[in-house]
């Protein structure tokens, strides 16, 4: 298939002193597509995303992200990607319509385009009434539908969600899938960590990191086939059990 | 063993938040009991006032047969309390952290060394290192070890596993039923539904308030309603495809599959058989391939999901 390559990596490698934490990843991201990136605590799954988005210098190999080079282009590639974790996201002491104003204004829109995006948002989230509300004081599920919304705000190529459904409920959750979805299909990439592997099946390719390598990268479905397993659970399991090194 | 845990219509709010609602629990000695629930559902407020760090607004609760108010002091000495936030001294060694708690409770690593074994292998190599720097899983490990140090009779873990990968939360269970197999009551949270399978009962919270107490199996036996497991290609327009066909009452994605429920009533009207019939009719005219259509007994999360959707206080 000849689709336009959002992620590019080739024999990225970060190592610590004697500690190799990301071990010559190689793999591609399509435009649009949601890409499971999958591993154990301690895999090297945070490095890697780190370098990603341009914020710590790979030790060796190369990537680009959303067409621009790790190295020398990090500015422009902060300026083309969106990010989300559960640790960082929202001001809680900043209102509603306050955090849209700020992270527009952080990825470059000017005040019209955050005014229209404002009205947008607030709709589509039904939040409207929520406008003037801390952002502290909403549940947690609201608050990660917002910090999702906030990172998409300016159409990035791709977005990075660094585990965004933690502790949340069931419904919550998958609601929260929902606006995955509706991301890629405006043509969003999503790269997502998540420790449920229900949601590994949600991706159209997932990768599992085993001690700062990629040990597997397909679609779910060939995975599971691959491992004779079940579920997506198993397929990590049979992986990652066999992690070496200390966490 | 008189180690159970006893919770009488324990209500507590801050300010208007209401977040324990005359929550009434009875907890066997030995029991490996688990509040399943999402952030918010006052799993948090429930342990402090049971380690007595909180108190609650009203009713009454005792552990060990003593009263988390009146007999604080006894109380603390009897149970091990592993809170949500890494809370040990992240500038001191695994080890100082460690001998740290023993000298606290008035014991020292090797008095309750069996106890603590096959965690603290695990730790040993890196007993020298600073607490602040371990990964999650070995941090998750060291406060264990502290919370078990004095040989607690009830031990309280509040999400212990939350952020951690699949791989290690089994792990951390098996070890949950060692000790639940040594006699030690155990309450543990969490918000994966999936770990309820690994406790003696559960009770499911939203909201300050338990949606339902029971084994494992009972609950996924009072699932009432009809549940269809649904396969097809494209998955996510097929989930609102679904959404509207008529007679479905919920849907939701459940990783390679959507789970959609129609009330008793509606399966017996049409026959379950007839209803995924015209079903599999219906989603090949709309052009979805793949398809699989076929009845599933019901998981702790699909039970959730329908408790969660009747009104409070049923």
């Amino acid at each position: 298939m000849n689709r336009v390559k959002v992620i590019e990596t080739d024999q990225l490698t970060k190592t610590f002193g004697r500690f190799t934490a990301v071990d010559h990843i190689s793999f591609e991201v399509n435009q649009g597509e949601i890409f499971g990136f999958l591993g154990a605590n301690g895999a090297g799954k945070t490095t890697a995303i780190r370098m990603l988005c341009g914020l710590l210098e790979p030790t060796s190999g190369t990537a680009r992200v959303a067409g621009f080079d790790v190295y020398k282009e990090s500015d422009r590639i902060k300026r083309n990607i969106g990010y989300m974790s559960q640790k960082f996201s929202l001001y809680g002491d900043l209102k509603v319509w306050e955090n849209i104003r700020l992270f527009g204004g952080i990825y470059g829109l000017t005040d019209k385009q955050i005014a229209t995006k404002s009205d947008e948002l607030l709709d589509l989230l039904d939040l409207k009434a929520e406008r003037n509300t801390l952002v502290e004081a909403l549940p947690l599920g609201w608050k990660q539908k917002l910090a999702f919304s906030v990172a998409v705000i300016h159409e990035p190529r791709i977005v990075f969600l660094d585990e965004p459904t933690g502790g949340v409920d069931p419904v919550t959750r998958r609601r929260f899938w929902e606006l995955i979805y509706q991301a890629a299909a405006r043509g969003i990439t999503i790269f997502v960590t998540t420790h449920y592997m229900d949601e590994a099946e949600y991706c159209d390719r997932v990768s599992i990191m085993v001690d700062g390598r990629i040990e597997a990268l397909d679609r779910p479905d060939i995975l599971k086939n691959q491992f004779h397993a079940e579920t997506m659970d198993e397929v990590f399991y049979a992986l990652a059990r066999k992690a070496t090194r200390g966490e | 063993m008189n180690n159970g845990i006893r919770i009488q219509q324990i209500s507590k709010s801050y300010g208007s938040v209401q977040a324990l609602e005359a929550l009434s629990i009875d907890i066997a000695p030995g029991e490996l009991f688990g509040l399943i629930g999402p952030d918010g559902a006052g799993k948090t407020t429930l342990f402090r006032i049971l380690v007595t760090l909180l108190l609650a607004d009203a009713g009454s609760a005792t552990v060990c047969g003593l009263d988390v108010v009146r007999d604080y002091k006894a109380l603390r000495q009897r149970i091990g309390y592993m809170p949500g936030r890494f809370s040990l001294y992240q500038d001191l060694t695994v080890e100082e952290n460690l001998n740290f708690f023993a000298t606290l409770f008035k014991t020292s690593l090797q008095e309750n060394y069996a106890l603590i074994r096959d965690i603290y292998e695990r730790l040993e190599p890196f007993k020298h290192r600073k607490a602040g720097k371990l990964s999650g899983g070995m941090k998750q490990k060291l406060a264990l070890c502290c919370a078990l140090i004095h040989k607690p009779d009830v031990l309280f873990l509040d999400e212990p596993t939350t952020g951690v990968d699949p791989v290690s939360r089994v792990e951390f269970w098996d070890m949950l039923e060692r000790l639940r197999n040594q006699g030690i009551t155990i309450l543990v949270s969490t918000p994966y539904m999936d770990e309820a399978a690994r406790c003696n009962r559960i009770a499911l919270m939203r909201e300050g308030r338990c949606l339902s107490i029971d084994t494992p199996e009972h609950i996924r036996q009072a699932f009432s309603d009809v549940l269809i497991a649904v396969h097809g290609t494209p998955m996510y327009p097929l989930l609102l495809e679904l959404r509207r066909y008529p007679g479905v009452h919920s849907c939701f994605s459940f990783g390679d599959a959507h789970h959609l429920t129609i009330s008793q009533s509606q399966a017996q009207a049409q026959g379950t058989a007839t209803f995924i019939e015209k079903l599999k009719i219906r989603l090949t005219e709309q052009g979805f391939s793949d398809i699989s259509i076929k009845t599933i007994p019901p998981g702790i999360e699909d039970c959730f999901m329908a408790l969660e959707e009747q009104p409070a206080g049923i």
